[in-house]
């Protein structure tokens, strides 16, 4: 490992920058904020020759995933990113990628939903996609989402998942904050994330019938098949992050604790609200409180073993949902962590958070105030409400 | 090289295989055929959702002898257009060798309704796709609703007294997008049909044909008559067969003397409501005297 020269970068670019390392072959995309710097600098490197990718400038969201799914069967290596509500656009067709094992990487930058219409962060659009049988990764930094995209498309083309990958990195926050990025070389890249020909595509030299109508025969194990490649690409994700690790210097995990080995409370969260929370989290230990946070890297398939061994010995804990799940008992996040709790037989109390809904900020003083709450609940060992709107004015 | 004969075309090898689930007399698996023989090897076959999709990929049997994509309802012609730009991006890139012919065989619904925003897009942005309508003027497979194909007058289950509206003019539609090719066809002209076939495939794209394809089932009539029942459509001039090149359109069947609309309508349940209403028939007439008008076709034989 050399040592490289960090370059500037927003969220977006940086995954632009590494679409353009990865020698993808169909990009296929729609505008949306605050996604839309991703294709508009892709389209600046097709332009100018430093990738050499057909670019599908789409009627709609819904076209472009199409068209990647489509791209991907023809054994092309493909792209897209989106946004909130063209990822709800997109929903339909998410099911379907997975179904058909076919290995597209999209990058979103999160994004709340109308109504009423709003262009800044929170997990509203992804919240809806828990079930369309993609692997989720999570990131937390411009370098997080470039190091993840190029993780995603190992993981997506390796013959033991073949299942197709998102990249979450929040809007706005990530999207369009520039930091400084590490990037790979070109070469490095390459060998890590070789090109290959998805060998199951559609050749007319070897016929294949893709997508077709399931008889009640056959669509149930079909529908168990991807979900439990799903399931299995925990291991193969971890693998790949592990051998990211032994070329880069960063690897992730599935879940990125920290300050959790004799926490009595833990907090735990997704994207970046994680980074405000661990700044909190070290002042608080400077001060002496023994409090300690958890960031949730992968969301599928959820890692649940991985986690609960990180929690086995606090008192309290807490989740951050930035999203709302309206008519649902909990949160989204909540509900897979305590059904993890339940199914682990821990019986630690535990609260959700809601907050950050819309690109409302949330700065170190709320964390500050979930952990307050958390401690009481620590202190009593009973959690009287299991639900915190933070941040909401009354 | 155009088919001089259907004999020509007989000799053509079939990627369509019999022991498919639609219904006999099935308009739609007749133009299948067509397509695929004349699209040959090397072809990739997209569709929508619809009774062809359905009828022909009952997992684990397939019918279709060249490479096939289902994905959704909406989006064939997005689906299409993606396999064609990966296979030129991989070509290009010398990561394969060898190109493929790219045929959507796309409904009514899923062409002129629900599918029509993906065509057009598709259309616009000058992809090298074929796209072909069967057209059979209704949602067939969810058991004939009707749809922006469905013609005046006729009965579906969801216009049960009539359709009131007028039929979408998809040529019109692709025309305007500025498409290589668009020709109309029918089954009953199979040297015709497979001709435009070919010269659409061969043009590059994007090109469109709209096919009728008369429905057993949805408009009520015998099975043994959907070859004649096509040819009234033709001859009759509800639907001229023309095609569309370079700004110039052109009638490849000509029809001397008109058969009145009432021939053709009478043979079809969907009808019955309105062959005994002279100013309904009428309304019909004038539209079939207005194509007339329009593309060349002779009068009404008395």
């Amino acid at each position: 490992m050399k040592t490289v020269e960090p370059i500037l970068l927003s969220g977006n670019l940086a995954a632009a920058y590494a679409i353009k390392q990865l020698d993808v072959d169909v990009v296929a995309a729609y505008p949306i904020t605050p996604q839309t710097t991703i294709i508009e600098k892709i389209s600046e490197y097709v332009a100018d020759g430093e990738l050499d990718a057909n670019f599908m400038l789409v009627e709609s969201e819904h076209s472009a995933i199409s068209s990647c799914l489509s791209a991907a069967s023809a054994g092309a290596r493909v792209f897209t990113s989106t946004s909130s509500q063209g990822l709800l656009l997109m929903h339909e067709i998410l099911f379907i990628t997975s179904a058909l094992r076919l290995p597209v990487v999209m990058a979103v930058a999160n994004r709340s939903v109308s109504a009423p219409i709003n262009i800044w962060c929170d997990h509203g659009d992804i919240m809806p996609q828990r079930d369309v049988g993609w692997i989720q990764l999570f990131a937390e930094s411009a370098q997080e989402a470039y190091d993840k995209l190029i993780q995603a498309y190992r993981i997506s083309e390796d013959p033991r998942v073949r299942l197709p990958v998102m990249v979450n990195a929040d809007g706005i926050i990530l999207s369009h904050t520039y930091e400084p990025v590490f990037p790979l070389e070109d070469s490095e890249v390459a060998s890590f994330a070789p090109w290959k020909l998805y060998p199951l595509r559609l050749d007319p030299e070897n016929p294949l019938t893709m997508g077709a109508f399931g008889y009640p025969e056959y669509y149930f194990e079909t529908r168990y098949q991807s979900a439990k490649a799903l399931e299995d690409s925990i291991g193969i994700i971890s693998e790949v992050d592990e051998k990211f690790g032994e070329i880069s210097g960063r690897k992730y995990g599935a879940v990125s604790p920290f300050r959790c080995e004799d926490a009595d409370v833990i907090l735990i969260s997704m994207g970046s609200i994680s980074e405000t929370i661990r700044a909190t989290v070290r002042k608080l230990r400077e001060k002496g409180e023994k409090v300690g946070m958890m960031s949730l890297k992968l969301f599928r398939p959820f890692p649940f073993k991985e986690m609960m061994g990180l929690v086995k010995d606090a008192k309290a804990v807490g989740v951050v949902d930035r999203a709302l799940s309206p008519g649902a008992i909990v949160g989204p996040v909540f509900n897979d962590i305590t059904s993890a709790l339940y199914l682990s037989k821990m019986s630690v109390p535990c609260v959700n958070f809601f907050t950050g809904l819309g690109g409302r900020d949330v700065r170190m003083a709320d964390v500050r105030d979930m952990f307050e709450k958390l401690k009481e609940v620590a202190k009593t060992g009973v959690a009287k409400e299991h639900r915190f709107y933070v941040g909401l004015r009354g | 090289m155009p088919f001089k004969s259907i004999k020509s075309l007989e000799e053509r090898q079939d990627f369509f295989s019999p022991g498919h689930g639609l219904c006999p007399g099935c308009g739609a698996a007749q133009i299948a055929r067509i397509v695929t023989k004349v699209a040959g090897k090397d072809t990739i076959i997209v569709t929508p959702t619809g009774c062809l999709e359905v009828s022909t990929t009952t997992y684990p049997a397939t019918s279709w002898k060249v490479p096939y994509l289902h994905v959704a309802f909406e989006n064939a012609a997005a689906a299409a257009s993606g396999i064609k730009v990966a296979y030129d991006a991989l070509i290009r890139k010398k990561k394969i060798s060898k190109d493929a012919n790219l045929v959507v065989l796309g409904g009514d619904g899923g062409t002129a309704d629900i599918g029509l925003q993906s065509l057009s897009g598709a259309l616009e942005r000058g992809e090298h796709i074929t796209y072909i309508c069967y057209d059979n003027e209704a949602y067939m497979n969810t058991g004939i609703q009707r749809s922006g194909a469905t013609p005046y007058g006729a009965w579906t289950t969801t216009s049960p007294a009539g359709q009131k509206t007028l039929k979408k003019d998809l040529m019109g539609i692709a025309i305007a997008h500025g498409v290589k090719y668009a020709a109309t066809a029918s089954i009953a002209y199979v040297r015709d049909a497979a001709n435009k076939v070919e010269k659409a495939i061969s043009m590059g794209g994007p090109s469109f044909i709209h096919w009728i394809q008369p429905c057993t089932t949805g408009w009520r009539y015998d099975p043994k008559l959907t070859v004649k029942i096509s040819k009234l459509a033709v001859k009759t001039g509800l639907w001229p067969l023309y095609e569309y090149h370079e700004g110039v359109t052109k009638l490849t069947v000509e029809v001397p003397k008109r058969v009145p609309v009432s021939e053709y309508l009478k043979l079809q349940g969907r009808f019955r409501h309105i062959m005994n209403k002279p100013e309904e028939l009428a309304k019909i007439q004038s539209y079939a005297d207005a194509f007339a008008a329009k593309f060349g076709l002779g009068p009404v034989a008395q």
